[in-house]
């Protein structure tokens, strides 16, 4: 691939035609597509990907909601329409592998899309950067942007205990020399964003503060100047809390993509 | 004459009690068998595994370490002072007084002496857990739904306890002393330890005060076991046995897994066009979801038994955290009390699930189950695998699937996955514009 003149973003149907065939596709997901903010993480990674040189492609737009936030808001049917649409569309592109940039879609193509006829190798993009890094293709150089800061990680819910990816995200963040400083609630015990469960999608319901404010109250007292995230939804909920708490200008709430790519002067 | 009379009164009780105790188990059973069927015979080794470290190994206790230790302390005094109840039911039936000690010669005092040591465990613990329950303001144990009964069965639970332990010392304090009157027959047990340090409370009184007090002391703590039995299946403390089967029949699968619809999977695939090519395709389908514990999974119904109403659960949900309505240890003690109320009608032979009550609205509200933001939180901290989760999401999807009364944003959201094919309403055919960005992005930052 020639990485040094135009950056490439093959879709399926580009490969299919020229009969050739991918290492894995990127499943961009609905927020990494439409939303601005996550739109630069899916940036990011295509970066690193054209950097490292993967053979990887996208669907474009063949591809489509994996139906997780209807199907945690009940919709059983309609989840079940969109995971045999695009199971009909991911089978016949032959797809083995897949890494994501979205959790909630690592979780329903990973562990929901088998029972339904569609079984890939699904990895996150946390796990796969952190393979990068573990093959020396990325993060191999000290110093960079963020040595010695303090960075706090979030933990993704659909990361972590739904999947329990709790390592593959702080390798990722320990090549990039930062000083990663933990929150109270970490790991099994991280506190959710607030957005899982198609929250994301309605307002919350009635109570003393928003699930977000919590989150990042404690993400500030770490006295972090970044917050790294894995996943859409938490970016938006994160970005949010940090505005409400006006703090925009101090703090960052970075994707581990968008870390690794600014280190590697992506 | 006397010990046969008391042989048979002992026996009278001893079949009381396991004639109450077997038709309670029947009905608990039979009440769990209202749930939908739900197959977890996979895996045999993994469960096996999961129990043992889980429930027999209290795992995932001793993520709290301080209520962990004192739990310990009781778990073990109950497992290994068991045991010892063993005796007591044989000497109540034989008429002996202390059947092993002969047996076991000078070795019987060192089972006593531990059982005597652990008793005081419990003691202490018990009491450090009402004063935990009680005094200290410890959150989870002050929430709405842990007033009135519940709040009462903890404190019964552990009074219980304690009495029962200081019965045990008090019949072996008195016996110690007995065992230096002349007259009588309680033979040597050597020093027991614990209950010596009591034996200044009693040595001053008749031989005929202190055999009355060490036989009372042994119908009391033996009555007291068989009742505190029976009472135990009425109780939250059921936890004690149904820890086991829970842990045993609880899903190994990623905890983000949903549990799929076959159902709707057969519909999807009629659908569009294909041929259901599912094997158990002849299975009615009478309701999508759940609103009523008929509609809920077997080990749902079994969870809700098992549940012990420590609130780790509600400790650690974010929505709970943060003001909202919903605990999911509600949600297990809601689903407990209407199956209770569903088995009390099958057992006056009448219809169950006929008296215009369901499990969504009369006692979980649609607030409780909208404020959940499926992040695992409850599963994870439960330390005995229950997951308060799996009855929410069947909630759900009974309100979106049977009534079509999801919040109005979430329909929304639905049209919009239908129709554009993402949770937004953004055009489908400005997917892929990123691409196009990126690539004009790059173009400048070279020129």
């Amino acid at each position: 691939m020639d990485t040094n003149e135009h950056i490439q973003i093959p879709t399926m149907a580009d490969m299919m035609a020229k009969g050739e065939e991918p290492e894995v596709l990127f499943w961009v997901g609905c927020a990494g597509s439409f939303d601005d903010r996550y739109k630069r993480v899916t940036k990011a990674f295509v970066k690193i990907l054209n950097k490292v040189g993967i053979q990887f492609a996208v669907l474009g737009q063949e591809e489509s909601c994996t139906g997780d936030p209807a199907r945690r808001a009940g919709n059983e049917f309609l989840f079940q329409m969109q995971a045999a649409s695009n199971i009909e569309v991911l089978n016949g592109y032959h797809i083995k592998k897949i890494v994501t940039a979205c959790p909630h879609c690592f979780n329903t193509l990973k562990n929901e899309y088998p029972e339904l006829g569609g079984n890939y190798e699904v990895i996150h993009h946390s796990t796969f950067l952190q393979q990068l890094i573990n093959e020396g293709k990325v993060g191999v150089e000290g110093g960079g942007a963020f040595k010695g800061k303090k960075i706090t990680y979030h933990d993704s819910c659909y990361l972590g205990r739904a999947n329990n990816i709790y390592e593959a995200p702080r390798q990722v963040l320990a090549a990039l020399d930062a000083d990663l400083v933990e929150m109270k609630r970490c790991r099994t015990k991280g506190f959710c964003c607030g957005a899982g469960g198609a929250q994301m999608f309605k307002d919350a319901e009635p109570g003393k503060k928003e699930v977000n404010i919590d989150r990042t109250e404690e993400a500030l007292s770490t006295g972090a100047k970044t917050i790294a995230v894995a996943c859409p939804f938490c970016m938006t909920m994160m970005s949010d809390g940090v505005k409400n708490k006006e703090k925009e200008s101090e703090v960052q709430v970075k994707d581990l993509a968008e870390l690794i790519a600014e280190h590697e002067k992506l | 004459m006397a010990n046969i009379i008391s042989q048979v009164v002992f026996l009278i009780i001893l079949a009381i009690t396991t004639f109450f105790l077997v038709k309670r188990i029947n009905s608990i059973r039979r009440n769990i068998a209202l749930g939908r069927p739900a197959d977890r015979s996979d895996h045999k080794d993994e469960r096996w595994k999961t129990m043992l470290l889980v429930a027999f190994g209290q795992k995932k206790m001793f993520k709290r370490m301080v209520p962990a230790i004192l739990h310990l302390c009781v778990y073990i005094g109950f497992l290994v002072i068991n045991l010892e109840v063993l005796e007591f039911v044989l000497d109540g039936l034989f008429g002996t007084h202390r059947l092993f000690a002969p047996a076991l010669g000078a070795f019987y005092t060192i089972p006593i002496n531990i059982f005597e040591f652990l008793a005081v465990a419990v003691i202490v613990a018990c009491v450090i857990f009402l004063w935990r329950r009680n005094v200290i303001h410890i959150k989870r144990f002050h929430a709405k739904e842990l007033t009135a009964w519940p709040k009462t069965d903890a404190n019964i639970i552990l009074i219980t306890e304690i009495v029962l332990m200081l019965a045990i010392l008090t019949m072996n304090a008195t016996d110690q002393v007995l065992q230096d009157r002349p007259g009588t027959h309680y033979g040597d047990t050597g020093t027991l330890v614990f209950s010596a340090t009591l034996i200044p409370l009693f040595e001053h009184m008749s031989t005929g005060t202190l055999i009355w007090i060490e036989r009372s002391a042994w119908w009391f703590h033996i009555i007291g076991i068989l009742a505190f039995a029976v009472y135990v299946t009425y109780s939250k403390h059921l936890h004690i046995f149904m820890a086991f089967p829970n842990t045993y029949y609880s899903k190994l699968e990623p905890k983000g897994k949903m549990d799929n619809m076959p159902a709707v999977t057969r519909e999807v695939q009629l659908m569009l066009g294909g041929a259901a090519d599912d094997g158990d395709s002849n299975e009615e389908v009478d309701r999508f979801g759940a609103k009523d514990v008929n509609d809920l999974a077997w080990t749902d119904l079994m969870g809700a038994y098992a549940c012990t109403e420590c609130g780790r659960c509600t400790a650690e949900c974010p929505a709970n955290q943060t003001g909202k309505k919903l605990s999911p240890r509600k949600i297990m003690m809601d689903t407990r009390d209407r199956v209770e109320e569903a088995g009390a009608a099958v057992a006056k032979g009448e219809k169950p699930f006929e008296d215009g009550k369901v499990l969504l609205d009369n006692f979980i509200s649609r607030e409780e189950i909208n404020a959940c933001t499926t992040c695992q939180a409850c599963v994870e901290a439960c330390p005995i695998n229950i997951n308060p989760l799996a009855i929410i999401l069947q909630l759900r999807r009974y309100v979106a699937m049977e009534e079509a009364q999801s919040p109005a944003a979430w329909n929304a959201m639905f049209s919009n996955v239908e129709n554009n094919f993402a949770p937004w309403k953004f055009p489908p055919a400005d997917r892929f514009n990123w691409a196009d960005e990126l690539k004009e992005e790059e173009e400048k930052s070279k020129s």
